[in-house]
């Protein structure tokens, strides 16, 4: 499951310091399957559930700064991903949700100034060859990512690397 | 050496990956000491080892590895009893440390039990972020992290930069650590403290004790700080003892109070009670300010504010005194322990009488689940650590955030009260 370097995916514009408690409530947490996470998306914060259900897929988030606030729950980037949420592009992202994102194959980019360049529906292309991101208004570059981390990223995250070690180990 | 800063002091010393000479910004891999999971992320790491195959290759042992039933404790469905049948058996199988419903929250388990300082605690629980106050070097990590940690024995990390914090004069009644911890969110706002080490120093530490400090790094992940480390002095010390039995260990010394140029001051003795108002914990205020706001239910509990000291702090306030008709206080020690010794003291006799409802420990409220959470249109103080819209029950309620002593305040009054006034 490696990660594309291009995408392209349809604008859902969102607000500095999304939560993860916003994303996926706590009551859903005992729940493991992703496609029943997925159904629950927003559901406390209704004025975006419902753009999110309107707009076309595949989805891309553009937020402000902060995105992935608070708790680890690592259902908010599987439900995200599962829904149809190709990557999440923001101002700067808390870290847990970060490396969530990253070990679940969703992409998740900081870049600035992105929120005065897109709207709701727009349609934009992400690039991580170029480092850049193409919108109807214009292109913008994404900061650099370290190499270990972008390593991790196209690889699939951390779940395909157990995936491989757990396939070595069981072999010798 | 020592004017390292204390993360980069204990990073350097877990490092697995060649050099152990690391600076701000290096990706390192580690051997956490102890590995944290409670209920939810536990099954969604479960979950990752299950698809993955990683499961015949894990190892309990290796990292201490401990999974706590805190969330859901105890299951208010028979879908999540059946899911916590799936957890003993899996704690059972693998030899994991277990601690099992009404035990407490597993932060408050930590600190009671496991971790000491310089060790690297690595939880599957944004709150692991509490023992920095131990002079652990504690965060939050994902549930497919934990499950590559039991088959690996190692995670990657980055090497976090400082926020250094000064603390100013002495902290006196009835502030506590949960004014100075809304304080300092009212100055990094969510997100002012992202990827950083926040590291307490100067005299102020001299009238902060543990209990304090617990409540202060368990609360700066709200600024989005990756752990939050007090240094090891003499009130640690003597709590180490006291607490746990534990004698000083040569180590610590690496450990002492730093002196460097502060990001941030923190004057206490300026300082009056904080709330923080809806919907996000560094949305805060003087309580002064929003005095007289009415109040549907009061919480006292949380992984941020239900340990002894603060029950007791409750009970200081509500002593001969009755919660306001038409107003419900929930209370919710953290622990077992904290619980037994509530009793043993008279404690919860005090806030028994008052007209508390007294729940088991557990993460209860605050995780909007059970136990008390709150209907459309209700206004809530609590003791907690989130009052994001729906947090605690319905998207439509109103959440503040505040001390013990002001929350118990509060539901003497049925209106939101400075503690100074009762």
């Amino acid at each position: 499951m490696n990660v594309d370097r291009v995408l392209e995916g349809y604008v859902v514009k969102l607000g500095d310091n999304v939560s993860t408690d916003d994303i996926i409530a706590g009551r859903y947490l005992h729940i493991t399957d992703p496609e029943e996470l997925a159904s629950h998306l927003f559901e406390n914060r209704p004025e975006i559930r419902e753009r999110l259900l309107k707009a076309k897929k595949p989805v891309i988030l553009v937020a402000g700064r902060g995105f992935g606030y608070g708790s680890s729950r690592e259902h908010a980037p599987i439900a995200l991903k599962t829904y149809g949420v190709k990557a999440v592009l923001a101002e700067s992202f808390h870290r847990i949700f970060y490396r969530n994102s990253v070990n679940n194959g969703l992409l998740v980019i900081e870049v600035k100034g992105m929120a005065d360049l897109v709207d709701d529906g727009d349609k934009i292309r992400v690039d991580l060859r170029a480092g850049i991101v193409e919108t109807p208004r214009g292109t913008i570059r994404i900061g650099k990512i370290p190499d270990y981390v972008i390593n991790l990223i196209l690889s699939g995250g951390l779940k395909e690397k157990l995936r491989s070690i757990a396939s070595q180990k069981s072999h010798t | 050496m020592a004017d390292e800063s204390l993360a980069v002091e204990i990073m350097s010393s877990h490092v697995t990956n060649g050099t152990k000479d690391v600076g701000p910004g290096d990706i390192v891999v580690v051997k956490p000491d102890i590995l944290l999971m409670n209920d939810v992320t536990a099954l969604l790491a479960i979950r990752v080892l299950e698809e993955t195959g990683a499961e015949d290759i894990i190892d309990c042992k290796r990292n201490n590895t401990i999974i706590v039933l805190d969330h859901y404790s105890p299951p208010p469905t028979a879908r999540i009893a059946s899911s916590y049948r799936r957890l003993r058996a899996f704690a059972r199988k693998h030899g994991c440390l277990f601690k099992d419903v009404g035990e407490g929250i597993m932060h408050q388990i930590a600190v009671e039990e496991l971790v000491e300082p310089g060790q690297l605690a690595l939880g599957a629980d944004s709150h692991t972020i509490t023992y920095g106050a131990l002079t652990v070097f504690s965060t939050g990590i994902g549930s497919t992290e934990a499950a590559y940690i039991l088959a690996t024995g190692e995670l990657w990390l980055k090497v976090p930069h400082t926020i250094n914090v000064e603390l100013k004069g002495t902290l006196e009644w009835p502030l506590t650590g949960k004014d100075v911890v809304l304080y300092i969110l009212g100055q990094t706002g969510g997100d002012g403290a992202v990827y950083a080490s926040v590291e307490f120093m100067g005299d102020g530490l001299k009238s902060i004790q543990v209990s304090d400090r617990l409540t202060i790094s368990n609360m700066m992940v709200e600024g989005g700080a990756k752990t939050a480390l007090f240094p090891v002095d003499d009130i640690l010390l003597d709590w180490l003892m006291r607490e746990r039995g534990i004698d000083p260990r040569p180590a610590w010394k690496r450990l002492s109070p730093r002196k460097a140029e502060p990001d941030l001051y923190v004057d206490l003795g300026r300082l009056e009670p904080m709330i923080a108002l809806p919907a996000a914990p560094y949305n805060v205020a003087p309580v002064r300010e929003v005095e007289g706001v009415e109040v549907d239910q009061v919480f006292i509990g949380s992984c941020t504010n239900a340990r002894y000291e603060d029950l007791a702090e409750a009970a200081r306030i509500l002593k001969g005194k009755k919660v306001k008709d038409g107003v419900r206080l929930i209370v919710t020690p953290a622990s077992r322990r904290i619980y037994h010794k509530a009793i043993e003291t008279g404690i919860m006799e005090v806030l028994h009488s008052a007209g508390a409802v007294i729940t088991p420990p557990g993460c209860g409220a605050c995780f909007g689940s059970h136990m008390g959470v709150v209907g459309d249109d209700e206004v809530m103080v609590s003791t907690s650590n989130r009052n994001f819209p729906g947090r605690m029950g319905s998207p439509k309620a109103k959440i503040y955030l505040a001390s013990p002593q002001t929350a118990a305040a509060t539901a003497i009054t049925g209106r939101i009260t400075d503690p100074r006034d009762i």
